[in-house]
């Protein structure tokens, strides 16, 4: 799909009702639709998982509209819902619904890294394709890859790097590190200190922070780090936890002459919530949806505005390029077998209002990026200044790496 | 470490126990006068702070000054005090007569309701509320800056403290109050208004609640995931403290925060643990708490909550019971793989709700923390699997049960030395234990990403296979255990649990036997734990959570902890409720709140107790015993 088509659909998609979706009329798609299976936590992690399935919805109207899945002899595409339970075991038992009571094509989906790697090693035991969307952990591509399992959004890995790129030009060589106490939290601070200990000679970490997750203590991390007198402080706290961080060091003064740099804060669900507190000059990975000028992108915030009344977050962004991929794997698959799926899938290149997107084949990671900058308020509005988009492909892990942990 | 550090970190400490205090200090004073276990203390609390990031921003239009700032947040604390009112009169007065098991699973729905409404009134992002006015800035305190409202926090606690006591002393409510706590039986006996004395206990508890919710806002933006975080450390203070005792919730929210403060220093990454580490000690060296006393009532006898009378099967309950068995398996003939799915969960926690039954029916012994040991049997299994051994899951199914089996012995060890609410508080620290370790130990158990891979040996890989290898193993243990109930084991079981006094004086050894029924459950849940496992693919610490402890006891409840085979009808009902909702839309945790709400007031027995009582009604079954009317007295 060329750059103007998709301004054009994205705004008439967006100003049309719902329900243009499956109305049968002069381009509109036709036919039995090709169902695929979305899990989610829409309920425990509604923050994102709700924009996400707005952005999908979204997507799914204007593919019908425009004809729906060419490859497939224009059928429409329909994504199925579930709530995974936010648990594993819940996930896997509506993943097995999904596939033999709706009979899906393949699953899509999950937000937590404990269920996106349960899918997917359910998928590769059943020999059903899963498309991870939203799961951050390295494992899913790496150790615990499979052939049946591709994912879409840039993992912890890829994410840190493109941090300590925009980062190690300051040359900070004394470092404090502040994470959640869980799988997440533990490797991006070992991310962190591989990638910046290799960029930075010097390079020391003074103090390390792991406050279980959703009850920081924060009076006493943020005294703790201070003890340590950094002259850089890398953060992985979000949600609940970041906020807590930020205000607490705001008043003590943490944060001052010091070079911080934060994981996902720039993401609109975890920096709106800072409101008149956002720190400035955060080197931070996130998503500025007002400042986006590339690819469409304003048309699709439009549409989205014109539609759910609300600015899309990151999740919006992932939830609208997701269907795109699979309209574009449909086409060349021609066919819903898994075994034509996969094949589809690799180095499958989506033109989508993020850039160009290719799933390497290799690792099965998707190249979509990430808006790295800093943090601002602009009013009373918190976002990002001095941005760029990172594709992924410039983070990836290495070929090698990926060939040792992938026992390929 | 310099004294100025020492004096910010102890500052923080104090702010921060100062808050927790509040919180618990409400959830202590419940429990002493209505002994329920209100697991909705903790959305009283995210109520209060959602409360207060609507008031007070309102209120703060009209002028900035800290007045209204604390007029919005008493105006919050009040509204959910009010709320708290009406889950009493609504709710819990219906209740009161029911097993106290049961209104904490009352409350439990309470608290999967509160939760989808907050997400549907106030939506999924964080709310971050206004700083307080005037309190925005940092102190200078030996050259290192602490925010002013944190040391404002410091003198709230007390402040709280003191206005109970002087309550607690000088008002006839607090005294009646104090009195209930002490005896609530000779409270009633003394013609005082209970209703009213309840009514007003709850106001005062979902008050505290809410204040100490709406006193966060400046320090933590109000989110949907408040009211468990905050739950479990609650529970913890008051237990430490002694249930039922402000000044010792006092003193173990002070220990609990500068434990906190300085041993994150020396441990960065201890906080999950310490805690129950903290509680899990205390109560091994002061089995009432820091400051609690024995109940009065525990020396009494009262008819206990569980298997009254043991009845064998009659003709037509075998029959039925074996027409069921049939049933069950004939699903992988007649039903889709979903169904052999849902087939194999429901026999796979029937057996360990089996085995928690041994415990709570049978004993009890009631255990917050049944998901450990089915964990430890996951995890066992899981790891072995998957570790360098690379073992066949035959090996792994006769670990599980064993380590399951371990863990329960040496967790029992000390949890059978325990009595009443006091000993499920240490299951469930315990459990909690359990679960940081495998949450945070990644390098072996994974994490929370868990391990995958923990699939059937090849044999047994299809779906319909497995099942039976499930139902051969699940059902020939709960056959097994059922036969329990009924040796000369299960009746010594019930005569320590009617009365340990009389038990020990004719010569049982009450600890012992407790530990052996402990080992069992234990083992018989590990094995449950290893065979979920394989029938997933992987192991998570969401196998150990709270959440599924509190799943196996709604189980066993639903079914009704009276009768030997409820847990069965309960874990099924239960599981298939669940089941239902959860397609069919995203606020699926509100239906099965209510659910289990209507569960509770419908059949106040579990399921399969008020299938009986109806029976008896009919006069078909054995004639009416006289016992349910003498325990609805002594409730």
């Amino acid at each position: 799909m060329s750059k103007l088509d998709l301004s054009r659909r994205t705004v008439v998609g967006g100003l049309a009702a719902t329900g243009v979706a499956l109305t049968a009329g002069t381009g509109s798609a036709q036919g039995a639709p090709v169902k695929v299976g979305e899990l989610n936590s829409y309920s425990r992690m509604a923050a994102f998982a709700v924009p996400y399935r707005n952005g999908m919805q979204l997507a799914v109207e204007q593919i019908n509209a425009a004809g729906g899945l060419a490859g497939m002899g224009g059928r429409p595409l329909e994504i199925i819902y579930r709530d995974d339970g936010a648990t594993p075991g819940d996930a896997v038992r509506v993943a097995e619904e999904l596939v033999t009571r709706e009979n899906v094509s393949f699953i899509a989906g999950a937000f937590l890294s404990n269920v996106g790697l349960a899918l997917a090693d359910f998928a590769n035991q059943k020999k059903v394709l899963y498309l991870a969307t939203e799961p951050l952990t390295d494992a899913l591509t790496m150790g615990s890859g499979n052939p049946y399992t591709f994912r879409v959004r840039p993992g912890t890995y890829m994410q840190t790097k493109m941090l300590v790129d925009a980062a190690k030009g300051k040359g900070v060589k004394r470092w404090a590190v502040v994470a959640p106490n869980y799988e997440y939290g533990q490797s991006a601070v070992a991310a962190f200190k591989r990638l910046m200990g290799a960029a930075v000679p010097g390079f020391e970490v003074v103090a390390e922070q792991f406050p279980a997750l959703g009850r920081v203590d924060a009076g006493a991390t943020v005294g703790a780090l201070a003890q340590s007198r950094p002259d850089g402080i890398f953060n992985v706290l979000f949600g609940a936890d970041l906020t807590a961080f930020v205000r607490e060091g705001n008043t003590r003064g943490l944060f001052e002459r010091r070079t911080v740099v934060s994981l996902l804060t720039g993401e609109p669900e975890y920096l709106l919530p800072l409101g008149d507190e956002t720190p400035d000059g955060w080197i931070v990975t996130g998503y500025p949806p007002e400042q986006v000028t590339t690819h469409g992108h304003q048309a699709f915030v439009t549409a989205y505005k014109a539609k759910f009344n609300d600015t899309p977050r990151l999740g919006s962004v992932l939830g609208y390029v997701v269907p795109f991929m699979i309209r574009d794997m449909f086409n060349k698959a021609k066919s819903t077998e898994t075994a034509a799926m996969i094949e589809a899938f690799k180095d499958l290149t989506t033109q989508t209002i993020c850039g160009p997107v290719t799933m390497r084949a290799i690792d099965q990671q998707s190249t979509l990026g990430a808006w790295v900058g800093e943090t601002t308020l602009q009013g009373k509005l918190p976002t990002m200044k001095n941005f760029r988009y990172v594709d992924g492909a410039e983070v990836m892990f290495p070929e090698a790496e990926v060939r040792a942990a992938r026992k390929i | 470490m310099d004294l100025s550090f020492f004096v910010i970190q102890a500052l923080s400490g104090l702010a921060s126990a100062s808050a927790l205090f509040v919180i618990a200090s409400g959830l202590t004073i419940v429990f002493g006068v209505t002994r329920i276990v209100n697991f909705a203390h903790g959305s009283f609390y995210m109520l209060g702070a959602y409360m207060a990031v609507t008031i007070v921003p309102w209120l703060l239009q009209f002028d900035r000054s800290p007045t209204l700032f604390f007029v919005g947040v008493i105006a919050s604390a009040t509204v959910v005090g009010i709320l708290g009112v009406i889950m009493e009169v609504v709710l819990l007065r219906r209740i009161y007569r029911v097993p106290e098991l049961f209104q904490l699973l009352a409350t439990f729905g309470v608290v999967l309701i509160v939760q989808d409404v907050v997400l549907k009134i106030w939506g999924p992002v964080d709310i971050t509320g206004p700083r307080a006015p005037g309190m925005r800035h940092g102190i200078e305190i030996l050259g290192q800056r602490f925010p002013a409202y944190e040391m404002f926090l410091i003198f709230v606690g007390p402040a709280v403290l003191g206005a109970l006591l002087l309550i607690m002393h000088k008002t006839r409510f607090g005294v009646l109050i104090r009195a209930a706590t002490q005896d609530r039986e000779m409270v009633g006996a003394l013609g005082v208004n209970q209703a009213m004395l309840f009514t007003g206990t709850l106001f005062l508890g979902a008050f505290l609640a809410g204040l100490g919710g709406a006193l966060q806002i400046p320090r933590l933006p109000a989110n949907t995931g408040m009211d468990l975080s905050i739950i479990t450390e609650a529970f913890v203070v008051t237990v430490i403290g002694g249930m039922g005792s402000v000044p010792g919730a006092f003193i173990a929210a002070l220990i609990i925060k500068m434990l906190e403060a300085f041993g994150i220093l020396i441990f960065p990454k201890i906080t999950l643990v310490l805690v129950f580490l903290l509680m899990a000690v205390v109560l091994v060296v002061k089995p009432w708490g820091l400051m609690g006393k024995p109940e009065v009532a525990s020396g009494r006898a009262v008819l206990p909550e569980g298997i009254l009378n043991l009845k064998g099967f009659s003709r037509t309950e075998t029959v039925v019971w074996i027409v069921l068995t049939i049933a069950l398996l004939l699903i992988p003939v007649f039903g889709d793989t979903y169904k052999v799915k849902v087939g194999i969960e429901i026999m796979v926690f029937a057996l360990a709700a089996f085995s928690l039954n041994l415990l709570i029916g049978n004993g009890g012994i009631v255990s917050f923390g049944h998901a450990a040991y089915f964990g430890v049997g996951a995890y066992a299994a899981g790891l072995l699997v998957t570790g360098p051994m690379k073992a066949p899951m035959e090996l792994a199914l006769v670990v599980a049960p064993i380590a399951g089996g371990l863990a329960a012995a040496l967790f029992g060890y000390f949890i059978v030395r325990l009595h009443g609410i006091y000993l499920a508080m240490l299951t469930l620290a315990f459990a909690q234990i359990t679960y940081a370790i495998c949450f945070q130990w990644v390098e072996v158990t994974g994490g929370d990403n868990g391990v995958v891979g923990v699939w059937p040996s090849r044999w047994a890989a299809s779906r319909e296979v497995y099942f039976y290898v499930v139902a051969v193993l699940a059902l020939s243990s709960i056959v097994a255990l059922r036969h329990l109930f009924y040796t000369p084991f299960g009746y010594t079981l019930r005569a320590a649990r009617d009365s340990a006094t009389r038990a020990d004086a004719i010569g049982i050894d009450v600890k012992t036997h407790r530990w052996l029924a402990f080992i069992v459950a234990g083992a018989a849940a590990g094995l449950a734990g290893a065979l979920y496992s394989f029938s997933k693919g992987s192991i998570d610490p969401t196998m150990i959570s709270i959440g599924m402890s509190i799943d196996f006891l709604m189980m066993i409840l639903t079914g009704g902890i009276q009768t030997v085979m409820g847990p069965l009808v309960g874990t099924a009902v239960f599981h298939s409720v669940k089941d239902f909702f959860m397609p069919l839309t995203d606020f699926w945790r509100f239906f099965l709140g209510v659910s289990i709400i209507a569960i509770v007031l419908i059949f106040p027995k579990g399921v399969v107790g008020a299938i009986e009582g109806l029976r008896e009604r009919m006069g078909r079954g054995a004639p009416a015993p006289a016992a349910p009317a003498i325990a609805k007295e002594a409730a």
